[in-house]
């Protein structure tokens, strides 16, 4: 049974093509505002809002629609493009990319809501829906032809969002930020045309770049595949970033307008570490192995090297820049354990560090407004005028941390679970990188937050009431998905399950018994246990049912 | 000599090439398939014509005809290759109209000397597009520069003529007789300018460089004549298939020769160093005709000749147009980099294209044909498209070119200056862009033919080029201060006249459309394969050796 016929009966059930209309919409709402005419900059708002808010609401009904037991791809639409070399419009949604879609289109919004351009308007709702369009893009991509378009779509929007609407060095910040990422992207492009000419996966041995037709191909040399993994990796490694990869972010991020910090912390960086969920472990699942060590050692160092970089920083978005080095090696070194709770755990560290990071930059967009500075030697006393906004930054900040009991920890823990199974001594030192964290955010808010107000703070303005709606829905995200990820799990550990047996298929040497699926240590009951230990309140508390809510068949699957 | 003569006197003999008049020899004057040469014939014959007129009639009202004239010859002459491909490509109808073909399929006419396959045809149509293009924005170009005067205009079409002999040539000779009516036009309209030193300089050096390499290209052909024993490339393809070398010294030495000739044309590292100079001193009209069609003509000839007719010899040659491509690619996009003026950038950048181009080339294969001929038309339309923008901002006297001078023009000319950048990012070859797709296609053919550290190099290359493409953008968009709009640039804005606006929206469209929907131009590109068609006197349809056949 091949994998594609799993997938092909699904196609029929959806009655609503919730896929392309999450994908064309950010296009038609981008055309959009390219037609109105310069000199209505309320008009380019309201349909940026407009768009972004039906994208949201789209997506939540994805959400509720998803049919949380199955592995397979759901939704699928497919539709040729170019018929020469099988590259078609094919979209589909699994539990792996199924919250990501959900964050993207939550975080579009809510960056439109927390910042407005000073000039341009025009231009900048139009990059910026296009953006989205291009993330969308990707995270529903089934094609891998279309994947890379969108994966490079990205590229322009951004770069214009940093280098007109930024601050500073900006146009070296965009600059450079486009030419690392297209550089990465360029290895790619020709690791997946040489992926394409020798999987052989279309009709009659020729051309095709469907993804699952490529998978279940599998006529890719053992060496090869090897080569054409690092390929991909490279390209994912700069878009993550993972270490010695990462030099553009902190320039990117220190530069960016708020909505494009926040849009890049939030959604962007997630490109890179899906691809590697998406691409990297289904089309590669020997050459991920055997690279494991490395992505584990390059995670593991991003971690540490991250945390410590942030802690020697003096400008506050240079420090969440750096943070977010060290976050996304969480993501990494979870992907690479290669196991349930190793993978689960990447992907919660993606949601939440989207939730937690683009609540951090919104609240520096609010800082910059009042005080317009990121530096921290500026300010000074900020808990005196403004209590609640140190409270909130508060929250957020423990979150970061990865206090247990909110978001961030939930990821994080699974994550190290994960990799400790795997390989205990990167999880020993990956662990201390929450230390790090405690450290750099604690030490941060301390200088800006404690203390006497000087005079230039000491009217620092407290939160409005439309700075706290904003924030609001986010906050509630952190206590929520900290307190009970269930449902989130549930959603993704179907799909999780069938990515790692795919990968312990291609390596039977990979020891089961620490990795098995559904094996005596579940992902949702270690939480659950931890979570009773450190007696934080885990009310609505329910016991997985046996075997979580799949069964998964024994030959089916992604693809094989 | 002696030896020409005996292969003449045999030709005569056979009837089967254009025969000297000498006396006691019956004259058999080959068989023309004039349908297939309307075209071509509609250039020349409109370019005679407006010589005649024009130097009969004066005038105003005359001479805003030109552009018009120009483009509806050019536009006669596209129409009418419409046909030949119907005929070639063996369709029953078009459109509305129903054909019954009367010899489906390519053929070979003038005695063996001209092809009429789907390659000639849809390279015709790129360079008679170019003409149209180019043609809507010279008129006002030359009126704002105090240079009107149909001079411009029949060399164009001369020039555009000369171009499709090369896209059709079966026949060594007459692909230097098109190369020579193609440069010789374009050395004029390099040095049009009066006005500008530049311009007379960059004439000049075209001429001087320029016949240089056509010395070359000739010595090439006499290379080639004497292993293979004739300048058809039917034949000397039928000679290479069958016999066996034992010395191919000469041929090697032949190959060399007519691929600096080639290098020369498409400016390929390390026969470059003309292209910036010119292309910056000449009127921009011409550097738009020049960095299209040229290209265009010249690649024709290169994938005819080497792709189609040596193509059992790519293990000779592959290795010179492999280290072109890798020099091109990477010395234009390096070199572009230190450039401050925007025509000396683009130069480098059609450089570094040709290197890209050269890369679909080196495949050998047929999908690398393909490549090429998506890439040739999607360039041609990128780069007319941003020489047009150029030409707007040159401004009067046609020098602002500096970078300088594009600061602000987002905030003078929004639609404009969005308009380039598109042109712009369509070169870098970002997504749903026509350029994107001929970098991928030929991508595409690099690696199905294994040649993956082309793949590579070539993709590198590519993102070093797009740092050239950014900085327009950063002058167009990113030079105000911060948190306010771009300045409006010094010279206040610039305003787009009716036909560079028109050639500028042409483009854009095609630009656009063909990264949307690539199909409607890979479709067509995939079927246009050159055809090496066996010339045979009584009915000129027979047996084919097409790159198929042959292939590596």
């Amino acid at each position: 049974m091949s994998a594609t016929s799993v997938l092909a009966t699904e196609a029929l059930a959806p009655s609503f093509p919730y896929l392309p209309a999450l994908v064309l919409l950010p296009f038609v709402g981008t055309l959009l505002i390219a037609l109105v005419p310069k000199g209505r900059p309320d008009m380019h708002r309201l349909i940026a809002i407009v768009t972004s808010v039906t994208v949201f609401a789209l997506s939540v009904a994805l959400l509720v629609a998803f049919k949380p037991g199955e592995n397979a791809y759901q939704f699928i639409v497919s539709q040729t493009w170019v018929s020469a070399l099988d590259i078609k419009f094919y979209l589909g949604v699994d539990g792996i990319s199924l919250f990501l879609v959900v964050l993207t289109g939550l975080m579009f919004p809510i960056a439109l809501f927390a910042a407005k351009p000073q000039h341009d308007e025009k231009g900048y709702y139009l990059w910026i829906t296009l953006l989205q369009a291009g993330c969308m893009g990707v995270f529903l991509s089934l094609d891998l032809f279309l994947f890379f378009l969108m994966f490079e779509l990205t590229l322009v929007p951004l770069y214009f969002l940093i280098g007109r609407w930024g601050h500073g060095r900006r146009v070296y910040a965009a600059t450079k930020f486009f030419l690392f990422t297209m550089a990465g992207s360029a290895l790619m492009l020709v690791a997946i045309v040489a992926l394409a000419t020798m999987a052989h996966a279309g009709d009659n041995g020729g051309v095709s770049f469907d993804l699952l037709k490529v998978v279940a191909s599998g006529s890719v040399s053992r060496n090869a595949a090897r080569w054409i993994f690092l390929g991909f990796a490279v390209a994912f490694a700069v878009k993550t970033p993972v270490f010695p990869f990462h030099t553009w972010l902190p320039d990117a991020h220190t530069e960016a307008p708020t909505a494009g910090s926040v849009d890049l912390a939030s959604v962007l960086l997630k490109l890179g570490a899906y691809g590697y969920l998406r691409f990297g472990l289904l089309l590669f699942p020997e050459a991920s192995v055997w690279f494991a060590p490395v992505m584990l050692t390059l995670g593991t160092i991003g971690i540490v090297y991250g945390g410590i970089v942030a802690a020697m920083q003096r400008n506050l978005k240079r420090l969440i820049a750096y943070s977010s080095v060290a976050h996304m090696g969480f993501a990494i070194i979870g992907i690479f354990a290669l196991n349930v709770q190793g993978l689960e755990g990447a992907i919660l560290v993606m949601v939440n560090h989207g939730i937690i990071t683009g609540a951090l930059f919104i609240l520096l967009g609010y800082i910059y407004t009042r005080r317009h500075t990121f530096e921290i030697a500026k300010l000074k006393g900020l808990q005196k005028p403004a209590p609640i906004f140190a409270a909130v930054f508060t929250f957020v900040m423990l979150a970061a941390i990865g206090l247990p009991g909110l978001s961030g920890f939930v990821g994080e823990f699974l994550s190290l679970i994960g990799v400790y199974l795997a390989h205990r001594w990167w999880a020993l030192v990956a662990a201390t990188g929450v230390i790090f964290a405690a450290l750099y955010l604690l030490w941060a808010y301390q200088r800006t937050f404690h203390g006497e107000p000087d005079d230039d703070n000491k009217h620092f303005p407290e939160m409005k009431l439309s700075e706290k709606l904003v924030l609001a829905p986010l906050l509630a995200l952190i206590v929520f998905l900290g307190v009970y990820p269930k449902p989130v799990l549930d959603r993704i550990e179907p799909s999780v399950k069938v990515l790692v047996e795919h990968v312990q298929r291609a390596n039977p040497g990979l020891a089961p018994a620490d990795t098995q699926a559904g094996s005596d240590i579940d992902p949702a009951k270690v939480l659950e246990g931890e979570q009773v230990k450190l007696e934080n309140q885990a009310g609505e508390k329910s016991k997985v049912d046996g075997g979580s809510a799949t069964t998964v068949p024994e030959t089916g699957g992604a693809g094989r | 000599m002696i030896a020409a003569t005996s292969v003449l006197a045999q030709a005569i003999s056979t009837g089967a090439q254009p025969t000297p008049i000498s006396a006691g020899t019956k004259v058999v004057i080959p068989s023309i398939d004039w349908v297939a040469l309307l075209p071509l014939l509609i250039l020349t014959v409109g370019a005679i014509v407006m010589v005649t007129l024009t130097s009969l009639m004066r005038g105003r009202f005359i001479s805003r005809a030109y552009p018009a004239y120009t483009v509806v010859v050019a536009l006669a002459a596209l129409l009418a290759s419409l046909p030949v491909w119907a005929r070639v490509q063996g369709w029953t109808s078009f459109g509305w109209i129903d054909l019954v073909p009367k010899q489906p399929g390519a053929s070979t006419t003038v005695g063996g000397a001209v092809a009429v396959d789907g390659f000639s045809v849809f390279v015709g149509i790129v360079i008679c597009a170019t003409v149209v293009v180019t043609a809507l924005f010279l008129g006002e170009y030359l009126r704002r520069e105090g240079l009107d005067g149909p001079e411009f205009y029949v060399l164009l079409l001369l020039s555009a003529s000369g171009g499709l002999m090369m896209a059709m040539a079966d026949d060594l000779i007459v692909l230097f007789l098109g190369l020579e009516t193609l440069s010789i036009a374009l050395y004029v309209m390099a040095a049009m300018h009066l006005r500008r030193v530049q311009s007379q300089e960059a004439g000049l050096k075209y001429f001087v460089l320029g016949a240089f390499s056509s010395a070359f290209f000739l010595y090439g052909i006499a290379m080639v004549y004497g292993a293979t024993g004739s300048t058809n490339l039917v034949k000397i393809s039928a000679f290479l298939s069958t016999a066996v070398l034992t010395k191919n010294g000469l041929l090697m030495l032949g190959f060399a020769l007519l691929l600096v000739g080639f290098g020369f044309k498409i400016a390929a590292v390390p026969f470059h160093s003309w292209a910036p100079d010119v292309y910056d001193g000449s009127p921009t009209p011409a550097t738009a005709f020049m960095s299209a069609a040229v290209k265009a003509a010249a690649f024709a000839g290169l994938v005819r000749v080497f792709m189609v007719t040596f193509g059992s010899f790519a293990e000779d040659w592959k290795p010179i147009v492999y280290t072109l491509a890798v020099l091109s690619m990477v010395g234009g996009a390096v070199l572009a980099i230190v450039q401050t003026n925007v025509k000396r950038m683009l130069a480098y950048s059609s450089i570094s294209h040709a290197g890209f181009i050269l890369v679909a080339v080196s495949a050998a294969t047929e999908r690398g044909i393909q490549a090429v001929l998506f890439y040739l038309t999607a360039y041609t339309f990128m780069v007319v498209g941003s020489f047009a923008v150029v030409s707007v901002v040159g401004r009067a006297g046609d020098d602002h070119h500096s970078l300088k001078d594009y600061r602000g023009l987002a905030r003078s000319n929004p639609v404009l200056a969005l308009v380039f950048t598109i042109f712009l990012l369509a070169q870098a070859g970002i997504p749903f862009t026509s350029g994107f797709f001929a970098k991928f296609y030929a991508i595409i053919a690099a690696v199905d033919a294994r040649e993956y550290w082309l793949g590579i190099i070539a993709m590198l290359a590519a993102v070093i080029a797009a740092f050239l493409y950014l900085r327009l953008v950063i002058a167009m968009y990113m030079s105000g201060p911060e948190d306010a709009e771009e300045p409006p640039p010094v010279l206040g804005p610039v305003r787009v006249p009716f036909g560079a606006g028109l050639a500028i929206a042409i483009c854009f469209v095609v630009t656009l459309g063909a990264g949307i929907f690539p199909s409607t131009l890979l479709d067509p590109a995939g079927k246009a394969t050159p055809q090496l068609v066996t010339f045979t006197p009584s009915s000129s349809a027979a047996g084919s050796g097409s790159l198929s056949g042959q292939g590596p």
